[in-house]
């Protein structure tokens, strides 16, 4: 019994000087360094670790997989992002153009308006799927991380700046030429069928 | 009539002592956990976080007062209360300095030592009321436990009281500086009536009673229900005890009631085994520091300072050691630290016989 007193009075002693170590060892704040800094660790072991979050933030790489960006401008509207998200986070509504309306940075013609280009940040994983089938390298994650919302609602993006009069502008256009061709098709099939 | 005043100021002193010790004691007990595990604590309210338990208590006043459909009402208002008030009210008898006790009895460690036990009753009362199978669980542990250490407790008490001749508390502070009115001897060899300081506290006077100070000090620990002998409120297994359902002021009562447990039994601590409010520094030859270090202001200045320390040294401990098994709570109490107390009770004794 002698000995086991002994030995907890030993063992607990050796618990309380860690610990009153640390007590008196926190002179230092934590300063602010990346990851692949090679003092990272090492400076965790003195000082103290808590990151002031707002007040300090860790850095991260410019091209984190965080929040996404789409650049509209470069958008073909193909639809492929939205069918690869395992999620089904991108919702994409495209009007047909009745021409080619331009083209993006890298040449490819764009033909289709995006009515609706919505992505709900709240589904989204961070898989980065988008970003690889893009064809024309459109959307993107940067290295925005803190989006904090105080509705749920406000964490859906809203990428088409497409009004819903001009929408409804251009799909009547569409629909205009549809039938123009679809009359012109008909009247020149009576033609053929007058001409034999 | 006027007598009745003094009554009520010294009363509302106590309190307004006790609630101004917990805000105190709770900031300082996160700071000290934050700090121990390389954090930071409150920072934000206040210049470093200094008014977060203000805020916290302001909070709390504000809290809607829930009692549980299944609650026993009675048993579980009351309960807060009857904890908090058995602790508050063994203040009454705890000396600050020469000439200032709030109630000088001559029973003085006796009417504290029964008093603070009607705090179980009030834990036990809280587990009961809340009808909760946590609470009921917390409560019958910490009364197994409180009954338990009140005994080596008692012992480590009763080999000083044995030195010292009397339960009146103030008595014995009297008795371990330069104002004793008997004669001491340093480790009963030495007479240091004249020279006082640390060598005249009672650890030193007998040096056995450090034994029984660590023995006290490891039973007081679990009377006051703190780490490493707090399971009756075991945040792992338990939710948070017997105080589970409380919630708002009731809930602030039980917490106030743990603080000043911690500062009244620390305060016993010093008043019995490390001098009272008497000055550390001993008369060396000329130079009179004892003396000149004894007076009332000085004994209110000595004592806190002492007690702090002691309190600082239970928030160590709760940061430092793991929370003890019920089998092993009860093993240390009975096998280990009970037989040790009666033999710093056999020794005081012949030491009261043979060498004072």
């Amino acid at each position: 019994m002698f000995k086991r007193t002994i030995n907890g009075f030993k063992t607990a002693w050796k618990g309380l000087s860690l610990t009153v170590k640390h007590l008196f060892a926190n002179n230092s704040a934590r300063k602010i360094t990346t990851v692949s800094d090679s003092n990272y660790f090492k400076q965790l072991e003195k000082g103290t670790n808590t990151i002031q979050y707002p007040k300090q933030q860790l850095p991260v790489p410019e091209i984190g997989r965080y929040q996404l960006d789409v650049e509209m401008d470069d958008c073909i509207v193909c639809d492929l992002c939205a069918k690869v998200c395992p999620v089904d986070c991108i919702d994409i509504e495209a009007i047909k153009a009745t021409e080619a309306i331009g083209q993006t940075s890298d040449g490819t013609t764009k033909r289709l308006y995006a009515a609706k280009f919505d992505i709900d940040m709240a589904k989204c994983m961070y898989c980065g799927l988008c970003t690889i089938v893009c064809p024309t390298e459109c959307i993107v994650m940067t290295n925005q991380y803190d989006k904090t919302v105080f509705e749920l609602s406000d964490l859906v993006y809203e990428f088409s700046d497409m009004p819903p009069e001009v929408a409804a502008e251009k799909r009547a256009l569409f629909d205009k030429q549809q039938a123009e061709k679809q009359a012109a098709k008909l009247a020149a099939m009576q033609k053929k069928e007058g001409g034999e | 009539m006027n007598y009745y005043i003094t009554y009520f100021i010294v009363a509302i002193g106590l309190f307004s002592f006790s609630a101004f010790f917990a805000l105190f004691g709770v900031y300082a007990e996160r700071k000290i956990s934050a700090f121990i595990q390389d954090r930071l604590g409150p920072t934000e309210t206040g210049k470093f976080g200094s008014l977060q338990t203000l805020a916290d208590i302001m909070k709390m006043i504000q809290k809607e007062l829930i009692i549980p459909a299944a609650a026993d009402k009675w048993l579980f208002m009351l309960a807060p209360a009857v904890i908090f008030i058995a602790v508050y009210m063994g203040f009454a008898a705890l000396p600050w300095g020469p000439g200032l006790i709030p109630s000088k009895i001559n029973l003085g460690i006796y009417y504290i030592f029964a008093i603070i036990s009607i705090e179980t009753l009030g834990i036990l009362m809280a587990g009961w009321g809340s009808n909760n199978k946590y609470s009921i669980l917390g409560a019958m542990r910490s009364a197994a436990q409180i009954i338990s250490y009140e005994i080596p407790a008692g012992f480590a008490i009763i080999s000083v009281v044995m030195i010292a001749q009397t339960l009146d508390l103030q008595a014995v502070a009297m008795q371990q500086g330069v104002l004793s009115p008997e004669k001491i001897k340093f480790a009963g060899i030495l007479d240091v009536t004249a020279t006082g300081g640390f060598l005249s506290w009672n650890i030193f006077r007998a040096p056995h009673l450090i034994i029984a100070f660590v023995i006290y000090f490891i039973a007081s620990l679990a009377e006051s229900n703190r780490a490493p002998f707090d399971i009756p409120e075991a945040e792992s297994e338990l939710v948070a005890g017997f105080h589970t359902e409380f919630t708002g002021i009731r809930f602030a009562l039980v917490f106030l009631a743990e603080y000043s447990m911690m500062f009244l039994v620390s305060m016993i601590g010093v008043i019995l085994f490390l001098g009272a409010w008497n000055t550390p520094f001993p008369n060396i030859g000329p130079v009179h520091l004892a003396d000149g270090t004894t007076n009332m202001w000085w004994g209110i200045f000595w004592i806190t300072l002492k007690t702090l320390g002691l309190v600082a040294i239970q928030m160590w401990i709760r940061w430092t050691l793991p929370r003890f098994r019920v089998d092993q709570l009860m093993n240390l109490c009975w096998k280990v630290l009970t037989p040790l107390s009666f033999l710093c009770m056999l020794i005081s004794g012949v030491w009261r016989v043979w060498l004072m």
